[in-house]
């Protein structure tokens, strides 16, 4: 290596929050023109270290220099100022304001000191969208119209519109298609190429394969390894890094029996919503977990918040152990026993501000009330009991929910629909947000929950995950089922083949 | 199997260890903080009262005063934190004490007697609710927006219901409940009803499914909808409560004046929301509590009390009342932050 000092050098940073030590010391260097991948699990503290570069928090302890000076962060503006950009997972864009707008937001270009000059913004917008290879995205629109894919493109020129020397990407993957994440990975390389520095936080290892140089792994607040090679450190070992234990990332035994003989629990017929998906049939036994395979925008999502109510369907039916339900209708979904496990956990699916306790007895409240009255110590037996089978940390269900990991916070979930009693379990990108530690885990609840005679129909955008878990898969493109096949019969290829764009549709 | 979660955080951020007690006495100790620091507000306002005017102020009958005063403003609170609990703003409470308060004293409503004024008070109340809640429920309106044009609409009516005048109420046995006659053990019948609907709105709030409903939607609309609850019909419910409080304040309006007035309960929506808040209900809904609400009304009339005795003008009421609200909501966010 070159003997000038590394672009960034943080030694030592500490940082706690009232009761909890969330940097124990860490040490991270980034030299120009590296992607340096952060990689931990929920809760390691990669999120207070990278708020901390980017002036966001202030270490209690630590030093950290720039350009080989010793320098404080103390607001985003002077991080900004230095050259330090975050594109963080949760985008902070202005819905109503327009692309431009956004990309400019706190240094729009200004005549006689207050005056914007739009259509220097439009401008120079448009050239900083060519160069992310979006040309296609105009300046002009209200960012609330963009896909999340297009807008995390916006997030970026707005990172580039200052003179950056770094960019910190916390899980910029998360959100986007194969060929989206393509063209991320060729925008890093551009980036580099000219010198400027990725801090690249991921959960997918493969990724960081492919696009990193250098891995710092973070493990409860401390910095468990620095600087290994990216492409050459055995995956096993990473793993048992960020865990601290040697994990195989393992799916459950499929049941032996076979479950074609049982009459279907939930039967879809000829479903469809307008300019969403296409007529869909499909049905699901007791015991059966059946997958949707498919890209962002496949209709997946839809297809399941249709079937459960959510969404009005524009035609056909959903049917429950020979049953239609009312259409459009979440409660009458409910009532008939179908549980949704939402992608947007936080948004959709949780009381945030509430106890595991209320979040888990919330659709079984009938159970535990006379005349509106609440039983509540049957209420709390009831959730820990149910929490406790999912094994549920901590086993608490006094604590709030939104203490809780992301895995636990999925476990809350499903615990809801445990308890209330339910037959068909919809499941949107489970494993969204959950570290790879608790990921077999919940693999094993789901399996657990099929094989005690629940029909599980599971979306995901993992194939590894559809083929790992389901009996069935079903391939989605566009909002139309192109494959149907017995979950061993396909493999990631064929199934990624059959999702992409200009295949034979069979 | 080892999981690797966060340790939990209690709001104060603090560690809170997995085992039963010391859960048992995070809770205890979170649930007291906020409504301790009331209570001890109230404490130093009555120590203020005491020293400034130790006869008047800690007079029995100056002390019965307060509490009365309170009642009214009082209930229609209580009405309102489930509603602000639930995401939601009442700005029509206090045209609704109004409509219903000079509604109920017309001679017409007279001449049914007690129970024809009581009865349209809660009728008139109910029915303004009634419109909001379909309106906010079913029609999709925004409640800033739909409660608005109610507080418009309702005084206009009072107006035009009175043409301006006071209408004298002349029913003896309303009269006689604002008597010292009527008092039980040094309690007005008021403050009694006050209590009343404080107990019954805190055992709705914390031990029926009605507040749960409540709060979850106020928490997170879409997650109570996804989980089954039918959030349409908890709006329109939280709405008809409302309205079903400001019937209840506007009878007792009715007893304490001895009249209807169309200027009846000026004001109301913004000292409800005020006690609300100072009581430590989030403005943005999930959470919120009938003690600290009740708390937050104590410590409102208490001050307006002390100044009166203390022949200070109103206006410097207020401006202490508007920063009471802010050292409340700023002292509340030290203590819940850091998460």
């Amino acid at each position: 290596m070159a003997p000038e000092p590394p672009l960034l050098s943080m030694s030592g940073i500490t940082k706690s929050f009232p009761g909890v030590r969330a940097l124990d010391g860490v040490d991270l260097d980034v030299q120009a023109g590296e992607v340096h991948c952060l990689l931990g699990q929920n809760g390691a503290g990669k999120s207070t270290l990278i708020k901390v570069l980017a002036g966001a928090h202030q270490p209690d302890t630590g030093t950290i220099h720039w350009r080989g000076e010793a320098v404080t962060l103390r607001s985003p503006i002077a991080a900004m100022r230095l050259g330090i950009a975050t594109i963080y997972q949760e985008l902070d864009l202005v819905e109503h304001l327009s692309v431009a707008e956004n990309v400019h937001l706190g240094h729009e270009p200004t005549a006689a000191g207050f005056v914007v000059r739009g259509k220097a913004a439009r401008a120079s917008t448009a050239r900083l969208l060519k160069r992310l290879g979006h040309p296609e995205i105009d300046p002009a629109r209200l960012v609330g119209e963009l896909s999340a894919a297009q807008q995390q493109i916006v997030s970026m020129a707005r990172a580039l519109s200052h003179d950056v020397r770094l960019i910190v990407m916390d899980e910029p993957s998360a959100a986007l298609d194969p060929d989206e994440v393509d063209n991320l990975f060729r925008i890093v390389g551009d980036l580099t190429a000219d010198g400027v520095a990725v801090v690249y936080i991921s959960h997918r290892l493969e990724e960081i394969r492919r696009i990193g140089d250098r891995v710092t792994v973070l493990k409860d607040g401390r910095a468990v390894a620095g600087g290994l090679p990216a492409k050459t450190t055995p995956t096993r070992e990473v793993v048992a890094l960020m865990t601290g234990r040697n994990v195989e990332y393992v799916f459950p035994e499929r049941p032996t029996k076979d479950a074609t003989a049982d009459k279907p629990l939930l039967q879809v017929r000829g479903l469809a919503r307008d300019g969403e998906f296409e007529p869909l049939d499909l049905s699901v036994r007791p015991g059966e977990i059946v997958g949707l395979a498919g890209l962002v925008g496949s209709g997946r999502s839809e297809i399941l918040e249709t079937i459960y109510g959510a969404r009005k369907p524009s035609a056909g039916q959903v049917i429950v152990d020979g049953r239609a339900l009312r259409p459009g209708s979440v409660r009458a979904a409910v009532r008939a026993g179908l549980g949704l496990a939402p992608e947007e956990r936080k948004a959709q699916a949780l009381m945030m501000l509430e106890s595991v306790t209320r979040n888990v007895s919330v659709s079984s409240m009938s159970r535990f009330s006379r005349g509106g009255w609440i039983d509540r110590a049957a209420e709390l037996g009831a959730a820990r009991a149910a929490t406790r089978e999912l094994s549920l940390r901590p086993d608490n269900p006094n604590v709030p929910v939104r203490t809780l990991s992301g895995g636990n916070q999925q476990k809350a979930v499903l615990a809801r629909w445990l308890l209330r009693g339910c037959r068909v379990l919809l499941l949107d990108e489970p494993t969204r947000g959950v570290d790879v530690g608790a990921r077999a885990e919940l693999y094993a609840v789901v399996r657990r929950l099929a094989d005690e005679g629940l029909a599980v129909l599971l979306v995901s955008s993992e194939v590894p995950e559809v083929l790992g878990l389901a009996d069935r898969v079903l391939v989605l493109r566009e909002g139309r089922v192109v494959h149907t096949a017995p979950a061993r019969e396909l493999d990631e290829h064929r199934v990624l083949d059959l999702v992409m764009e200009g295949s034979p549709a069979s | 199997m080892t999981q690797h979660a966060s340790p939990p955080r209690d709001s104060t951020g603090k560690v809170q260890s997995v085992g039963a007690p010391p859960a048992w006495r995070g809770l205890m100790a979170r649930a007291d903080v906020r409504t301790l620091s009331l209570l001890g507000v109230l404490a130093v306002l009555i120590i203020i009262g005491g020293i400034t005017k130790p006869d008047e102020f800690l007079d029995t009958r100056n002390l019965q005063l307060v509490l009365t005063q309170a009642s009214v403003i009082g209930v229609v609170t209580v009405g309102m934190t489930f509603v602000i609990i639930s995401g939601g703003i009442d700005l029509s409470v206090g045209a609704i004490v109004a409509l219903a308060s000079v509604w109920a004293t017309t001679v017409a409503t007279q001449e049914y007697g007690f129970a024809g004024i009581l009865f349209t008070a809660v009728i008139v109340g109910v029915g303004c609710g009634l419109v909001n809640g379909m309106l906010i429920a079913y029609g999709a309106m925004v409640p800033f927006i739909a409660t608005l044009a109610m507080l418009a609409s309702a005084r206009g009516l009072a107006l035009q219901i009175t043409d301006g005048k006071t209408q004298i109420v002349t029913v003896p046995s309303v009269l006689d409940l604002g008597e010292r006659d009527a008092y039980v053990l040094g309690i007005p019948p008021l403050v009694m009803v006050f209590a009343v609907v404080t107990i019954i709105g805190w055992l709705v709030l914390n031990r029926t499914t009605f507040g749960r409903r409540s709060v979850a939607v106020g928490g997170n609309a879409e997650a109570a909808r996804l989980a089954g609850i039918d959030v349409r019909r908890q709006r329109l419910y939280l709405y008809l409560l409302s309205g079903l409080c400001c019937g209840i304040a506007a009878f007792l309006l009715i007893i304490l004046s001895g009249s209807g007035q169309n200027t009846n309960g000026n004001l109301y929506e913004l000292d409800a929301i005020a006690a609300a808040i100072i009581g430590g209900t989030l403005l943005t809904g999930g959470r919120g509590t009938i003690t600290g609400s009740v708390l937050g009304v104590l410590i409102f009339t208490t001050i307006t009390n002390i100044f009166a005795l203390n022949n200070l003008q109103s206006d410097v009421q207020q401006i202490a009342k508007g920063a009471i609200i802010v050292a409340a909501v700023l002292v509340q966010r030290r203590t819940a932050s850091t998460t």
